[in-house]
């Protein structure tokens, strides 16, 4: 078992509307050391064996057809991580 | 991002300035990138007497489009004012040419309402599209001084079982839904529609009314020198750069990306807060005028505001707060970012203001000032990058006289008809009573006439607790005064089908039933608004359905007495070669009526509740098949003429409708339009699951037509009303007192009789369940109707 | 008509029902008492209705923000100290964010927001908002929500049906997919209710669900808060 992680975020022009309502919040409840929150989306993708260049390139075709939208959203990030990875350790 | 207007300067500074303008007189601009024709950027030219600056030319540019300007429209719409009569603005407190109009509704009590289009952004991220669309048109009615009550939206899609329309649908639903929910607004009704002739351009207009106090009502404009210009919400970033100019305007082309514009993005939550905000200002009297950022944002508000207003207006851009600091001021000026407001404040009242502000956490900057200058000037860090006078940028802008003509095509559409001596004997009409009954339930489960409920159930109807008639019903019906129940209802309408055979009867008829929809809940119709959304004006074809449909629409207006209290128009919805007959989308006219109920708890329904009750067809029918649901579904047809206009039939039917339920005479009404008699009947059935027996006899025997005709002929001035016995003497009474033809056709039964109706009729196991029976031909259980009229829309978009 | 219960409403930004909860409580027969999100004075109320909307956009989680807020630090010591609450739809969410009930809601099972007229059973008529309803009993109130689906792990659903905290039901069609057709619960004291259907539209003839006595005729929500002004002044 492999899997593809591919991270999705609204492109950086655009507006997000859940960032800006968090990032608003985060002062009131004593977290003031951040200046700007941004929220997106993490998809875990599951292969049977191992995660080639090939099963990557398809996920990252994915993401850009699919699992974003690619009028406001970007895919930033696409790679392999172990599947069963303890999420503390997955974390990067 | 979009082309960038900033030119590159030997100053310190690296943004184009007056100063610079002055100094480089033959720099060249991209006038043409920004969509403005050479002589139209000739007209800046001689106006300014020079070049424009950058920033000046992002103005002009955005303000002097089709969707800011009315440019190509603008000759014709001024018939809607040149048409109402002083009877007619009796109940207008605000007319056109405002944010949006405003009607008299008696007690002291206003109403505002307007419907307004966003439909190639819709096209382009169907979610954000539709979602913004509901933004812009609160925004217009909160800026008039009143709480939004209520949204409406007209939604025209492609074939249903075209590739592309699932994903529009899915968005454009999903946006309207997902933004007016969030912001507290009941979805009161609307409309959907499929048709190939939308495929890639899908109409998404959006209406919204407000309600307020006569003492309440503020107009946008930038009075009083020294008076604070302050920009309030979201912050500026950039969204829909070009989008107004651009977007809105030409034909949108995937070969020239960098006119794509990035889309705008709503914040239905920061709407939300922005309306409690501005009610907030309002209430405290520490506003003069608010004016809402919508196409062309800080250029459109500054340069109205200011046009509106006695003197000029000064601004410093650098206090605009930026979401994208990378922005030039060109941007600045264009960006069409959402959920912001401008407001004029007098000085005295600016700490009470940002008190107010603060309290619901809305970012505020004041950006400038009311002058007696005369001239709208914009500095940016210090330095003078616009000075224009403020009209020439928001009103007098370029007034095109497009040519027009009748279409080629359009007599040989008209001669495809499928009635009378000419009529094609392929197109075979159902005879015996199992055909007539397929026909039925073939168009009761059609895209357009079956239920909407998977629309619809994704949307809040009962939030505010004052909604007493929402979809499905003939039209939404809104309380106002919680004390009276006094109250409003609203109802739009638009067949396409019937525009594209004649746009001057399809505007009418798009009127008539809407009025008759608000007339049928016992409404008394008091205004009209419109969205008129058509192909491109530089094919003299759609000018001329353009043309055509304005004086149509006029003309009626007058006739029924209601008059146009605004809208909006939307261009170049087409996407094939000029001359064609398919060059475009079906011309579409949706035309709102707003009505006046004294007590809405006295609203008629569209369906009976308990058997026993007669049921009334009120009007005449005609063999009118052309332009038909039937003739569409069936024989996928398109031709021929509309059915007949009567505006004087239509006025009569509402007193009737009026009276009638002032006095209590009826149970249920519900008005006739596509699908007929048959459509009518099943959804005045299956709203609460009661039957109906009838028989057409007397019908056909009076009108002279088939049994066919009578049940899908789509005659106009028709409505089915369900009386209670105790009440029918008074009722016909009120009929023939008014010479309006009323034919008692049956009455409404919660069992069916064994045997009666011919086809289908149900076993034993069955009879006792409720049934539409029509006598002698055919028999629907409203189980097996129910089935049919759901399963369409889930079946397409789960 | 009982008199002299004072009961708050509380706004945050984005609450949508609040002006609806309140009219409810009016036609109830109480006084309705404007509270506000970020002012922690709960103004001398007798109890606090939670209503819907979607507080802060719901855009971290529904209720996730609100929770935090000055009125609930408030809210939350004096539900311990036995004050009635009432959650519905959004307040429902807050109150399980701040704990004061056990679960949570995700998005509904077809990923639509849907609005229904909604037929619930009342399971639990000894709870301080229940009491005027009888064991069993079928009610139509609208239901409107786009995170609807009541979600919590097996031992807590198991003690919450064990303990009868169960208050309300979805009956004929589960619509967002809840666990065990969970409408709402309670807390152990019977004083923290919290329910995603609305009863506050279902108060008024003319403006509320179908009901036996024609089009929009249905009240049976108006118990939930009489209910509550019973047990205050009773």
């Amino acid at each position: 078992m492999g899997r593809v992680v591919v991270n999705v975020m609204p492109k950086p022009e655009i507006l997000d509307p859940q960032g800006k309502a968090v990032n608003g919040a985060l002062p009131r409840l004593g977290f003031s050391q951040f200046v700007s929150v941004r929220q997106g989306k993490r998809f875990e993708l599951e292969v049977d064996g191992e995660v080639t260049d090939e099963i990557l390139a398809a996920a990252r075709r994915a993401g850009e057809t699919v699992l974003s939208n690619p009028v406001i959203e970007d895919v930033v990030d696409v790679y392999a991580e172990p599947a069963h990875a303890p999420s503390d350790e997955a974390g990067r | 991002m979009t082309t960038s207007p900033t030119t590159p300067s030997p100053e310190t500074v690296s943004f184009d300035t007056v100063a610079n303008a002055e100094a480089t007189p033959d720099q060249e601009m991209p006038y043409a990138e920004l969509g403005l024709k050479p002589e139209e950027y000739q007209q800046i030219h001689d106006l300014l007497g020079r070049r424009p600056t950058a920033a000046e030319l992002a103005m002009y540019s955005v303000m002097w489009s089709e969707h800011c300007s009315y440019k190509s429209s603008k000759v014709h719409l001024s018939t809607f004012g040149d048409k109402t009569t002083p009877a007619m603005k009796e109940h207008l407190l605000v007319g056109i040419g405002e944010n949006a109009g405003v009607v008299d509704i008696g007690d002291g009590w206003a109403v505002t309402f307007k419907v307004e289009s966003h439909n190639h952004p819709s096209f382009v991220e169907p979610y954000q599209g539709a979602a913004t669309g509901v933004g812009g048109i609160v925004r217009d009615i909160i800026s008039m001084g009143a709480r939004p009550v209520a949204v409406m939206d007209q939604l025209r899609f492609g074939a249903i079982d075209h590739p592309d329309t699932a994903r529009v649908v899915h968005g454009v639903v999903a946006g309207v839904g997902g933004y007016g929910n969030c912001l507290g607004l009941p979805n009161i009704g609307g409309e959907v529609v499929f048709d190939p002739s939308y495929q890639g351009n899908p109409l998404v207009n959006a209406l919204c009314v407000g309600v307020l106090r006569h003492e309440d009502i503020h107009l946008a404009n930038a009075s009083g020198v020294g008076n604070k210009v302050v920009l309030f919400g979201a912050r500026t970033g950039g969204d829909g750069i070009g989008g107004a100019s651009i977007l809105a305007s030409e034909t949108f082309d995937d070969t020239k990306p960098s006119k794509r514009p990035s889309v705008q993005v709503g914040d239905p939550f920061m709407e939300k807060v922005l309306i409690e905000c501005c009610l907030e200002l309002f209430a405290a009297h520490v506003v003069e005028g608010i004016q809402d950022l919508g196409a062309a944002g800080i250029s459109c508000a500054t340069s109205e505001l200011a046009s509106n207003g006695d003197g000029g207006m000064y601004v410093e851009l650098d206090k605009v707060l930026l979401r994208d600091p990378s922005l030039t001021p060109g941007e600045i000026l264009m960006s069409e970012s959402q959920e912001r407001m401008m407001a004029v404040v007098t000085p005295a009242k600016l700490d009470e203001f940002l008190a107010i502000t603060r309290k619901w956490d809305v970012e505020t900057a004041v950006i400038g000032e009311v002058t007696d200058t005369g001239r709208l000037v914009i500095d940016h860090h210090g330095v003078k990058i616009v000075d224009v006078l403020p009209r020439t940028v928001a009103h007098e802008g370029p007034v095109y006289h497009r040519p027009y003509a009748r279409p080629a095509w359009q007599d040989g559409l008209n001669a495809a008809t499928l009635s009378g001596p000419d009529a094609d004997p392929q197109h075979v009409r159902p005879s015996t009573p199992e055909e007539l009954r397929a026909t039925l339930l073939r168009l009761l489960g059609s895209p357009n006439l079956s239920s909407k409920a998977w629309v619809t159930n994704q949307y809040d109807r009962f939030v505010q607790g004052n909604t007493s008639l929402a979809q499905p019903d003939d039209g939404g019906v809104i309380r106002v005064d919680e004390t009276t129940g006094l109250g409003v209802a609203l109802s739009t309408d638009a067949n396409g089908r019937w525009t594209k055979l004649d746009p001057y009867a399809g505007a009418q008829l798009a009127l008539a039933e809407a009025y008759r929809n608000v007339a049928t809940t016992g409404a008394r119709p008091l205004a009209v608004t419109d969205c008129l959304n058509f192909g491109s004006p530089e094919d003299p074809d759609s000018m001329w359905q353009l043309v055509q449909a304005i004086e149509g629409l006029a003309d009626a207006c007058q006739t029924l007495g209601v008059p146009v209290t605004g809208g909006n128009v939307s261009l170049y919805n087409g996407t094939g070669e000029p001359g064609q007959i398919d060059s475009s989308i079906h011309p579409t006219p949706v035309v709102g009526v707003l009505g006046v109920i004294d007590d809405v708890t006295r609203a008629t329904p569209s369906g009976w509740t308990v058997p026993g009750l007669s049921i009334y067809l009120l009007g005449t029918t005609r063999g009118e098949l052309d332009g038909s649901a039937w003739a569409d579904v069936v024989h996928s047809h398109l031709g021929g003429l509309p059915p007949r206009v009567d505006l004087a039939a239509e006025r009569t039917l509402a007193e009737i409708l009026i009276n009638a339920a002032r006095d209590h005479l009826v149970d249920a009404a519900h008005d006739l339009s596509e699908g007929g008699l048959a459509q009518a009947l099943v959804e005045s059935c299956l709203r609460f699951g009661v039957g109906a027996r009838v028989s057409l006899d007397a019908v056909c025997a009076r009108d002279g037509v088939s049994a066919f005709e009578a049940l899908f002929s789509e005659s106009t001035g028709r409505v089915l009303v369900a009386v209670p016995r105790s009440e029918e003497v008074r009722f016909v009474d009120l009929c023939t007192a008014r010479g309006y033809p009323a034919l008692r056709i049956g009455v409404t039964d919660d069992v069916c009789q064994p045997g009666a109706g011919v086809a289908g009729a149900p076993d034993e196991d069955h009879e006792h369940e409720p049934a539409l029976e029509v006598q002698g031909l055919f028999t629907v259980p409203l189980a097996e109707a129910r089935t049919v009229f759901d399963a369409t829309l889930p079946s397409h978009f789960g | 008509m009982l008199t002299g219960a004072r009961i708050g409403v509380v706004t945050f930004p984005g609450t949508l029902d609040d002006r609806d909860a309140a009219r409810a409580v009016r036609l109830a027969g109480g006084e309705a008492v404007a509270l506000w999100h970020a002012d922690a004075d709960l103004h001398a109320v007798d109890a606090v209705v939670l209503p819907g909307g979607f507080s802060y956009g719901d855009y971290l989680r529904a209720g996730a923000i609100s929770r935090f807020a000055p009125v609930m630090g408030s809210i939350v010591d004096a539900a311990n100290g036995g004050m009635p609450v009432l959650g519905i739809c959004n307040g429902f969410q807050v109150l399980t964010e701040a704990h004061l009930l056990p679960g949570s809601m995700i998005k509904n099972d077809h990923l639509h927001f849907v609005c229904r007229e909604q037929v619930l059973s009342v399971e639990n008529v000894d709870t301080a908002w229940t009491r005027l309803y009888s064991v069993g009993e079928r009610i139509t109130v609208p239901l409107k929500n786009q995170d609807g689906q009541y979600v919590a792990d097996e031992h807590t659903l198991d003690e919450l049906e064990g303990e009868g905290r169960v208050v309300v039901r979805y009956r004929d069609w589960n619509p967002n997919g809840s666990r065990r057709d969970i409408a709402g619960i309670t807390n152990a004291a019977g004083n923290v209710v919290g329910l995603m259907p609305h009863p506050e539209h279902a108060v008024e003839v003319g403006f509320g669900p179908d009901g036996p006595r024609g089009p929009r005729t249905g009240t049976d929500g108006l118990r939930f808060f009489a209910s509550v002004i019973g047990s205050l002044v009773g």
